[in-house]
């Protein structure tokens, strides 16, 4: 047997969190290098992953399975397809930039006598949540991929409520009152949803009497399961509603400003970037998978739905006083398109939303780790709080506009290719939603923009006055993050090489192929 | 040879990045590394088209592909170059007024503190601009189509500690992103009808589609060159884009970047010869604007924003040729260029004015400054000559010949057209007149500064008055040269296409017109400005109706104010109410009630034994009773 | 003598037992009532036993008796250490069981 390297990705971090909440409180120093280096050493594993997979192997790759609770024939099966691939390699990436960003979040505060350690807790909650998510990228058994994506609540749940963003306006107790508002209000949205998504995973166990992914997709295609219409249907929406909170889609999007609003930035990041990417390729792998028909039959929902999601979340943004909850609604209106890919059910489209996930997670990490590091040092979340920024802190305004230009798609930055493969794939299928989403992009602009003006132009505020600029640890977060932007804005080709042959596969299960030019049509 | 296309963006990227990135130690020498750069491109531009002139006529177009870009399903693009006679004229205009103007920047932003970083934005916008003109296909020259604006919202907004400044760049860039829609829209119509949208293959199964498609098309294609050449309705931007440094504004809001919407226009000109409706909207907008800017530049004492509108309206002109057809693309394109070397002059003049002016820009405050400043008086004369079409002169050529192919588009529409662009015409000799006499005749009008000094004018460094010079002797001769047998259009006839069109009057009547409504123009402006017995009062009188309005940009700003941004602001408002009240509200009534309901629930643990005990004996007694009636049933 | 008869009786029994538990106050009566209930029950299965003619009834009822012995053990106790705390031998002095 193989080294199973998909277990060891995923477990290693879940070590490092052990170890790192075993350090002694008096060591604070070492429990954060400790949790970098597992980090990294989790990345260097999923280099490792990306290097072994065959975009044009089997669909699944590096597979491994073990029985797992014989009597329900639930099964500890992994397997990755190229989606997978590339977000396992995320995640591994993102968590270090998470890790060293938040390096000062949790210290514990300089009157504060308390016995609790608060650092050791933080960062091995952040490489607790990378551990599931990554195992949930791997998971081809539903009922595992269920358990982790509920388990992946638990320590979510205390980096939102325990470590909150230290810069707030009302007093401590007001703080903390909102603190936990947001935390429950995350537990209770994705919890509820989980419910659901359980009763329809039992359900899925009566009608195909098994949890494995390939087994149930293998007895549809054979035409040994045939589920009734309704069925299906009344499954599929099950598991859909679980994603479209996690994900998550207008008008379950509530809890996504409160929690990243009052989480610290890099908590933040990692809700937006990595956990709620949980959310969009479940809905590519199970939802499209399991349920073929029923996807195509909700399908017209959905893409209105991502509309809404698209242009609301946008125009919210624009009317948010908040940084961080601006990129917040921003994020939902990222969300919006990235749903509107896999529903467009062209290859443009699925590619797009995919790369989607991964310049998303990409760009919201610049921009809102800048943004963590502004609001650190002037202590206020507030847009009005700011402004001149630009003319004491040059570089920190600098990164923070490439954080913004790529989060409205600038061509050059990254997540232009992906934004235009999703538009022209939803175009291909659908004009008007292709040209309502098309509208977008100026949303997109005016947030990013006034943002921008707001804070770092015009006359120097003069708490703004003497503001350093980016320190070392800072810049070692944001000009890798730019200078992946950069690099995948004109090659994004190691990217899709990956990740085409996946959404082939997906494409298939659907039975759509994309529409043909109306001049090849016409011949 | 066609290696050598991709240096030509290389070059001023490499200077962009390095000035950008490399920190403080390149504050002594960015500026000379920028410019170095940016000659470099011209030079090597030069050399291609030495190359290209020693090739015969069908073999002149390059094409270099670098590697492919993005590629998912048949989604298929490339970075990959073409380079033709449309092409090479640009890249000279762009990279050869670029070095100019950098020439020009090294003097004019001396005393500047972060000269670097202004440096490092003009060489990302030549890049950027080289890109849009060299792309292959239309998603490439998207990318080039978006990175101009990147780099002229840095550039507008270089002075960001100046609130206007920072507003002026944020509202030129949103505007064009309106633009970009249209651009982005056709870009999808492209694929989805034709599967690509590589210009060959495009351009060359038009034929294959409706028409009705490629009107389509055509319409989304106009959007976009409307947000980037400021035509009506998305021109609003351009006046406040003068709050950049002047030599942007000479650059980029003059000579190059908002011409991309003429180029774009006749780069598809295969499109718009099939989709005659589009045509014609393309025409009516170029009136428009023709019209627009003309009178706007008639009432603006700024004189950046006289020149703006004077900017928009010789831009109308050049979409209005370009909408003609095969009549006019090459019009479009000489009066492109000739507009180039004198605009851009006018403008580098006004920056020089400025420079001597401390920082003035109302013209009422000027006056009788020719004295002071003669180089700058006599280039920026030989400049306003070639703008009003004087005889001889570069803008008389280009502009003549878009009016006869106005003319030429024949019947009632070619009359109306012609009659526009000889209006046009009068008008811009008119508004450009009443600039020359304010700025450099008449008395002074000197006032004094906010902290009270008094100007003293003086001319402009060498590295200045140089490129003014070099610009003005464009300005003077580029339009003879390129009209003495016809070598503009034997140049580019070969990509564009040519027709004579059916024109209803000889040439020589048009002319004779041209230079009567010239002199219309400059004598009525005379009248009004130069008498010394009528003097320019200093404090703008109140003005009739259209005059107000055009001051004001004929109201378009108003209406944007109240529709859009005014609308935005309350619909946004709402929506950020309706969120916290509707949508989270009806999960939160969701949680309050089932709160309720257990609390309604929680009465029933009394805590007493005995009732447990109650409802313990009730519930066996229920349970009993209903499986002895379901045995008897 | 049929033995339905102590099924009657039974059933009066545990009616009694089950009227007290529900009705007394004092711990020590409820107490003895659900001793009564508990004998009830026992009766019920010797009755059954005999009916059915097999011994089942009768081992259930030796283990009911043993089981009751148990809980008689721990009930008092707890009624004992109540009553020490409280002074008092009312269960309805006890609704600590509320939330």
């Amino acid at each position: 047997m193989s080294f199973p390297l998909l277990t060891a990705t995923a477990v290693l971090p879940a070590v490092g969190a052990i170890v790192t909440a075993a350090v002694p409180a008096a060591r604070r120093t070492t429990a954060k290098w400790m949790a970098l280096g597992f980090s990294l050493a989790t990345f260097a594993l999923a280099v490792l992953v990306v290097a072994r997979f065959e975009p044009n192997g089997d669909r699944y790759q590096l597979v491994e399975s073990h029985s797992w609770i014989k009597d329900f024939g639930v099964r500890y099966e992994l397997g990755v397809d190229g989606i997978g691939v590339v977000l396992i390699a995320l995640t591994a990436l993102l968590v270090p930039f998470v890790i060293l960003a938040g390096w000062h979040d949790a210290d514990p505060l300089e009157n504060s006598s308390s016995r609790w350690r608060p650092t050791q807790g933080f960062f091995a909650l952040i490489l607790m949540v990378e551990a599931m998510v990554i195992l949930s990228f791997e998971a081809t058994d539903v009922f595992l991929f269920y358990i982790l994506f509920e388990a992946m609540l638990i320590p979510m749940y205390f980096l939102i409520g325990g470590f909150g963003d230290r810069a707030h306006s009302g007093s401590d107790a007001a703080a903390a009152t909102q603190r936990s508002y947001a935390a429950v209000k995350f537990l209770l949205y994705n919890l509820v949803g989980g419910l659901i998504m359980l009763a329809a995973v039992i359900g899925l166990y009566v009608v195909a009497g098994s949890f494995s992914l390939n087994e149930i997709a293998e007895a549809r295609a054979s035409g040994e399961l045939d589920m009734a219409t309704n069925t299906e249907r009344l499954l599929f929406l099950g598991f859909f509603f679980a994603f479209a909170i996690k994900a998550p889609l207008w008008p379950l999007h509530t809890w996504l400003p409160n929690a990243m609003g009052e989480a610290t930035a890099p908590v933040a990041v990692l809700i937006t970037a990595v956990v709620d990417k949980v959310g969009t390729f479940a809905m590519l792998r199970f939802c499209l998978q399991l349920f073929p028909e029923a996807s195509k039959w909700a399908t017209p929902v959905i893409v209105v739905l991502a509309l809404i999601s698209i242009v609301y979340g946008a125009l919210l943004a624009v009317g948010q006083r908040d940084i961080k909850r601006l990129i917040a609604y921003a994020s939902i209106s990222h969300f919006g398109f990235i749903i509107l890919g896999i529903f467009a059910m062209t290859s443009q489209g699925q590619s797009g939303a995919t790369l989607y996930m991964v310049n998303h997670g990409i760009s919201t990490a610049a921009l809102m780790l800048v943004a963590g590091f502004l609001i650190t040092r002037r202590g206020s979340r507030l847009i009005a709080d700011y402004g001149g920024v630009q003319k004491v802190a040059p570089v920190l305004a600098g990164t923070f506009l490439v954080g913004g230009l790529s989060t409205l798609s600038l061509p050059g930055l990254s997540p232009f290719v992906s934004e235009f493969l999703v538009l022209v794939g939803t175009f291909a299928r659908y004009p008007v939603a292709g040209i309502i989403a098309t509208s977008g992009i100026v949303l997109a602009a005016l947030y990013v923009l006034v943002l921008y003006q707001r804070t770092m132009t015009g006359p120097v505020k003069d708490e703004v006055r003497g503001m350093p600029d980016l320190r070392p640890r800072e810049l070692a977060v944001i000009t890798p993050l730019i200078a992946l932007l950069l690099f995948f804005g004109v090659f994004p080709k190691p990217l899709t090489d990956i990740v085409n042959p996946a959404v082939e596969h997906t494409m298939s299960d659907v039975e759509k192929k994309d529409p043909r030019p109306d001049v090849e049509a016409a011949k | 040879m066609e290696n050598l296309i991709a240096l030509l963006i290389a070059a001023p990227l490499l200077g962009a990045a390095v000035l950008l990135c490399g920190g403080r130690r390149f504050d002594r020498v960015g500026h000379l590394l920028g410019t170095a750069l940016a000659a470099t491109s011209f030079v090597i531009g030069a050399a291609l088209f030495a190359n290209m002139l020693t090739k015969s006529v069908d073999d002149r177009a390059l094409h270099q592909k670098l590697f492919n870009w993005i590629d998912v399903g048949g989604f298929q693009a490339d970075i990959a170059f073409q380079l033709d006679q449309l092409s090479i004229t640009f890249v000279l205009l762009i990279s050869g007024v670029g070095t100019l103007i950098h020439v020009y920047s090294i003097g004019y932003m001396e005393h500047d503190e972060r000269r670097r970083r202004f440096f490092g934005y003009l060489n990302l916008f030549l890049a950027a601009m080289l890109l849009l003109v060299l792309a292959d296909n239309y998603l490439l020259l998207y990318f080039g189509w978006e990175g101009v604006g990147l780099a002229s919202y840095l550039l507008i907004g270089f002075w960001q500690h100046k609130p206007s400044a920072a507003t002026a760049a944020k509202k030129a860039f949103l505007v064009n992103r309106v633009g970009d829609i249209g651009l982005s829209i056709a870009i999808m119509l492209m694929f989805t009808t034709f599967g690509t949208f590589a210009f060959g293959p495009v351009l060359g199964s038009v034929g294959e589609t409706s028409e009705g498609m490629l009107t389509a098309i055509g319409l989304m294609l106009l959007l976009a060159a409307c947000g980037k050449s400021a035509q009506v309705p998305l021109q609003s931007w351009l006046g406040d884009a003068m709050e950049g440094p002047t030599p942007v504004s000479a650059l980029i809001h003059a000579a190059t970047m908002v011409t991309a919407g003429v180029y774009l226009i006749v780069r598809s000109g295969a499109i718009f010869n099939a989709a005659p409706d589009a045509q014609l909207v393309v025409v009516i907008v170029g009136a428009v604007t023709l019209m627009f800017g003309a009178i706007v530049g008639c009432a603006k004492d700024d004189i950046k924003k006289a020149l703006a509108g004077s900017t928009m309206s010789q831009i109308g002109y050049m979409i209005l040729a370009a909408g003609l057809g095969p009549i006019g693309y090459v019009f479009a394109i000489m009066h492109l260029v000739t507009h180039g070397f004198f605009k851009a002059g006018l403008f580098l003049g006004a920056g020089s004015v400025m420079h001597g002016m401390n920082d003035e820009v109302d013209m009422r405050k000027y006056g009788g400054l020719r004295k002071y400043m003669p180089v700058t008086f006599v280039t920026f004369g030989l400049g306003y000559l070639a703008i009003i079409g004087f005889p001889g002169l570069s803008g008389f050529f280009s502009k003549d010949m878009i009016i006869e192919a106005a003319f030429a588009k024949g019947g009632t529409e070619g009359w109306i057209l012609g009659s526009i662009t000889l209006l046009g015409a009068a008008i811009t000799a008119f508004y450009m007149t009443r600039v020359m006499l304010m700025t450099f005749f008449g008395e002074k009008r000197w006032q004094p500064d906010a902290e009270g000094h008094l100007p003293h004018p003086h001319e402009s460094p060498k590295s200045m008055t140089i490129p003014m010079i070099i610009l003005a002797f464009g300005s003077v001769f580029a339009g003879g040269f390129f009209s003495i047998g016809d070598r503009f259009l034997n140049w580019l006839e070969p990509v564009t296409g040519w027709d004579h069109g059916h024109a209803p009057i000889s040439a020589t009547t048009v002319t004779a017109a041209t230079v009567v409504a010239l002199l219309l123009g400059v004598s009525i402006a005379w009248v009004m400005y130069g008498r010394k017995a009528r003097p320019v009062p200093v404090v703008a009188p109140r003005g009739s109706v259209l005059t107000r309005a055009a001051r004001r940009d004929l109201l378009q700003d108003d209406f944007n104010h109240v529709v859009l941004v005014r609308g935005g602001e309350h619909l946004t408002r709402s929506l950020v109410y309706v969120d916290h009240t509707l949508v989270d509200g009806v999960v939160n009534g969701t949680a309050a009630s089932v709160g309720g309901l257990s609390g309604r629930l929680r009465k029933l643990q009394n805590g007493y034994a005995r009732s447990y005990a109650v409802s313990m004996f009730g519930g066996t007694a229920v349970l009993i009773a209903a499986t002895l009636l379901m045995r008897a049933v | 003598m049929s033995p339905v008869n102590y099924l009657y009786l039974a059933a009066l029994l545990f009616t009694i037992g089950a009227t007290g538990v529900l009705l007394r106050r004092n711990a020590i009566v409820v107490f003895m009532c659900i001793e009564l209930m508990l004998n009830a029950c026992n009766l019920a299965l010797v009755a059954f036993s005999r009916m059915h003619g097999n011994l089942d009834g009768q081992i259930i009822a030796f283990f009911t008796m043993v089981v009751a012995a148990a809980e008689v053990v721990v009930g008092l106790a707890i009624i004992v250490s109540l009553f020490r705390s409280r002074h008092s031998a009312s269960v309805d002095d006890a609704s600590l069981m509320k939330l």
